[in-house]
């Protein structure tokens, strides 16, 4: 029982990661209707932020404590990710738009495939380590959990509120959700659209920012092809849930965590990928639009 | 601006889908305080010309100009900016956001400033809204969806407000409720209406002026009143289907 309850526990942790990546996917699919491949590199963009404000942080401010440490490592993420989630927006996005459906999607490859490279090449392929920031552990009737694990659950709560409100009480919220309906209305209705979906590119950049951040504090490494099975494990997770749907995409995130984990965890490591797709490949035959996604009517 | 300046002014404007030409050179003005009337055939090019007022698309020959200013290439939503609203065709309520929403919706130049005055207009102007306020968009019927719409253009307080067909498939009773209402905002607060109609007849009780559109032109103009008694309107657009 301790066991089944430490693997719910580290798959919850892992859910939680996939789950901040996966509303990025999520919202620019729902208001623009293109899968952004790249946007799992942005999250990779995200750990190396992290990691370079670090060594910063390391080498040239003594004594600044960890809390102070993390926070200005997540910011510094937030901010690269979404400025390069904007740029790429705005030159490789934008100029495609109202272009047939797969040119988009085609650029989002290119994209995805600069950036790792760029990384790879002023970075190095190999693992770049950091020494671990958050060692505090606590033992709960024979069940370890971490500081760090209750760390990204709790940033993930904050995190997920904060973009719930945005998106269902503020009049920002308002004009994303009539541009993902109506977009020509929007626009008779004097909203910019045009600035509308650039602001959700950097709402969804920014949360892969923040998950790279937890991400390298977690497993303490970062490398420059973390952009990519991260980046479909989280794409999955929101078509698991349902693409479009925000909660979905946290959903989506916690149960290929939880999956993960707990195959890992009594079946063979070796496999836990094949079950995550499996049961991918299940819900999709069963439910198209995923557990929480809403059918998909053909515009006419 | 002085009073002769027409509110919209529409000169030779020429429409393209692709290379199918919708608008074959259009002159229409619209002064404050009027109610105008564009009738015609499914076809002749009505919501086209609402649109391009719109800049959706953009007209490729001609002018439009508002208040004096050229609106020809601004973006749409700097138009509605300029405090033009339209009920387009079509109606296109949000079909997944509240009623309430979609009036939100309507309200957002003005940062919800007035939301809280002008809503409780509108749902005096239409109490059904009222009952209704909770309800997502897609849900209400196509009376209450024309409603909606224009509440919702309503809300942007418009300096010129464009209807597209509010009298599309609903009952006659209803027809005569939304035409009733805007004649009271024309008449009570000076509101300059611009309307699209295939219901000849309704349009041209409701408006001073009226213009008949063919094939992408307008074909004839003058005052209401003396196109309904014009024996080719009648031939064409009232005898045999009115109400």
């Amino acid at each position: 029982m301790e066991y089944f309850i430490q693997q719910t526990i580290n798959g919850v942790t892992l859910g939680s990661v996939y789950g901040m990546i996966a509303i990025g996917y999520t919202m620019v699919y729902g208001i623009i209707g293109m899968i952004n491949f790249s946007h799992g590199d942005v999250f990779m963009l995200g750990t190396f932020a992290a990691l370079i404000m670090f060594l910063i942080l390391t080498s040239l401010v003594a004594g600044m404590g960890v809390a102070a440490m993390l926070l200005v490592m997540m910011a510094t993420a937030i901010v690269m990710s979404s400025l390069w989630s904007w740029v790429i927006e705005r030159i490789a996005y934008r100029p495609l738009r109202g272009s047939f459906r797969l040119a988009p999607l085609i650029t989002a490859i290119g994209m995805s495939i600069v950036l790792s490279n760029f990384i790879q090449v002023t970075q190095g392929p190999r693992n770049k380590p950091i020494p671990p920031m958050v060692t505090k552990v606590y033992d709960v009737y024979g069940v370890t959990i971490s500081l760090k694990q209750i760390l990204i659950v709790l940033i993930t709560i904050v995190m997920m509120t904060a973009f719930w409100y945005v998106v269902t009480k503020t009049s920002l919220g308002r004009a994303q959700r009539a541009t993902e309906q109506d977009r020509k209305m929007a626009a008779l209705l004097g909203i910019d659209v045009d600035r509308t979906i650039s602001i959700t590119f950097v709402m969804g950049a920014s949360l892969a920012g923040v998950a790279g951040a937890m991400y390298l504090m977690y497993y303490g490494v970062a490398t420059f092809s973390d952009g990519f099975i991260p980046g479909v494990k989280a794409f999955t997770a929101a078509v698991l849930g349902g693409i479009g749907s925000l909660p979905g995409a946290l959903l989506g995130g916690l149960l290929i965590g939880l999956i993960e984990s707990l195959w890992s965890a009594y079946f063979s490591i070796d496999y836990k990928d094949v079950a995550t797709f499996s049961i991918l490949a299940i819900v999709l035959i069963f439910k198209p639009s995923g557990l929480l996604g809403r059918p998909e009517i053909e515009k006419v | 601006m002085n009073a002769q300046t027409p509110l919209l002014k529409v000169e030779g404007v020429e429409t393209y889908y692709g290379a199918i030409r919708a608008l074959a050179g259009v002159d229409v003005e619209v002064h404050r305080g009027e109610i105008v009337c564009l009738i015609g055939a499914n076809g002749a090019g009505k919501s086209t010309l609402m649109m391009t007022i719109c800049g959706q698309p953009q007209a490729r020959q001609g002018r439009i100009l508002f208040d004096g200013e050229d609106i020809t290439r601004v973006p749409t939503h700097l138009i509605a900016r300029k405090r033009i609203a339209q009920s387009p065709e079509g109606r296109r309520i949000f079909p997944r956001m509240t009623v309430y929403e979609n009036l939100q919706m309507g309200a957002s130049l003005d940062n919800q400033t007035y939301f809280k005055e002008d809503v409780e207009k509108i749902f005096t102007l239409f109490p059904r809204l009222k009952e209704r306020q909770a309800q997502r968009g897609g849900t209400l019927s196509g009376g209450e969806q024309q409603m909606l719409s224009i509440g919702r253009a309503l809300m942007a307080r418009p300096k010129l407000l464009l209807l597209d067909e509010p009298s599309l498939g609903l009952a006659p009773l209803i027809v005569k409720q939304i035409f009733e209402a805007i004649k009271l905002l024309n008449q009570q607060e000076g509101l300059t209406v611009f309307i699209v109609e295939q219901n000849a007849f309704a349009a041209l009780k409701l408006s001073g002026r009226g213009y008949v559109m063919v094939n992408g032109k307008v074909s004839m103009e003058g005052p209401s009143k003396e196109l309904l008694a014009n024996p080719e309107v009648r031939a064409a657009y009232l005898e045999g289907g009115h109400h």
